[in-house]
């Protein structure tokens, strides 16, 4: 027992700057958010192990729940081409030039 | 899709490739060098901080039982700092403003007619208005709260619009402004009025402070799950019927 909680922490760690990594650098987008949202979950544990579960909650919540949807339906929006926009939004290229 | 993490699909209209090449690698050369030592910075200052850290915690132990809850980090969020709160609650309104001054909300797409998905969202919508009221009720002397109850909420509005739903003009109009606005609303209100029955703004007495939080709470957690929805949504509503 006692030698796992290090070892969890560590592991837990290194998960949490490889996922950011590669959220980051993840040339697909969609890739890239599914990767932020496995983030939030991760750093919600994280925020568990260091004593913090009302952060914690607020994080898995909001982090890996919300804030992903936001931006699934962003890249949604973007794809589609249009947007919320009437007018703006519209003098975008239909295709995305970022991948 | 199988590329390197390096990215190295920058596209460059530069005709002198090598050179474009050269200087891009120089940059992140030293944009790397810049975060090593941004990264030692910081990894020194953390090192060098006092073991015992010196902090608001006893203070907060000891004031606790006039908070009116008993949870530290909601005495501290809804009381102690109810101010930075209520600053919050402002920016949170501001959200949706920004968001609905870009345009007129669209349905991205043609709601999905799928049964699963229909069952799974009346089976979950209410479980989940259940959880945030019990994450709001539990924040007095447990870990939740009005943010953490507002955003299951707002995952209840999530789920209801992705399988089809979208408020009628009934909701649109006032009653989704009013629900944004009631969480600071709320809050403002019974800051004015503490300030009016003698105390300064915000300063809850203790035998109320517990019922004012939670007063509060409701109406924090409503208008952050309407908001966050609403957000979702994107764009402001129209009013009339949907174009």
């Amino acid at each position: 027992m006692s030698l796992l909680q290090p070892v969890f922490d560590i592991v837990l760690g290194l998960a949490l700057l490889w996922l950011a990594w590669r959220a980051v650098a993840s040339p697909d987008l969609f890739r890239g958010i599914v990767l932020f949202i496995a983030f939030g979950l991760v750093m919600a544990l994280v925020w568990v192990r260091l004593d913090a579960p009302d952060i914690a909650l607020a994080e898995a919540a909001i982090g890996g729940g919300l804030t992903g949807a936001l931006l699934l339906a962003t890249l949604a929006r973007l794809e589609s081409g249009g947007g919320a926009g009437t007018g703006r939004g519209k003098d975008r290229e239909s295709e995305p030039n970022d991948e | 899709m199988a590329r390197e993490p390096g990215g190295e699909k920058i596209v460059n209209p530069n005709p002198m490739m090598s050179n474009g090449n050269n200087c891009q690698r120089l940059f992140r050369l030293l944009l790397g060098l810049l975060l090593a030592v941004l990264a030692a910075g910081l990894g020194y200052v953390l090192s060098s901080l006092p073991s015992p850290a010196p902090g608001l915690s006893k203070p907060v132990a000891e004031h606790l039982e006039a908070s009116g809850v008993s949870n530290p980090v909601t005495a501290v969020l809804l009381n102690y700092r109810a101010y930075d709160t209520l600053l919050e609650l402002g920016v949170l309104l501001l959200a949706p403003l920004g968001v609905w001054s870009l345009g007129v909300a669209a349905r991205h797409r043609e709601p999905l007619v799928d049964p699963v998905l229909d069952m799974l969202a009346r089976l979950l919508v209410p479980m989940l208005i259940l959880v945030a009221g019990y994450l709001l009720w539990a924040g007095a002397h447990a870990p939740g709260g009005a943010f953490q109850a507002g955003s299951v909420l707002a995952a209840a509005g999530v789920l209801l619009l992705l399988s089809g739903w979208w408020p009628g003009p009934a909701f649109s109009g006032l009653p989704l402004r009013v629900s944004l606005t009631a969480g600071p609303g709320v809050f403002l209100v019974a800051g004015v009025a503490l300030m009016f029955a003698g105390g300064r703004m915000l300063e809850y007495p203790p035998p109320f402070a517990g019922a004012l939080i939670l007063l509060i709470e409701a109406a924090a957690t409503w208008s952050i799950g309407i908001t966050l929805a609403a957000l979702f949504a994107g764009g402001r509503p129209v009013a009339g019927p949907h174009r």
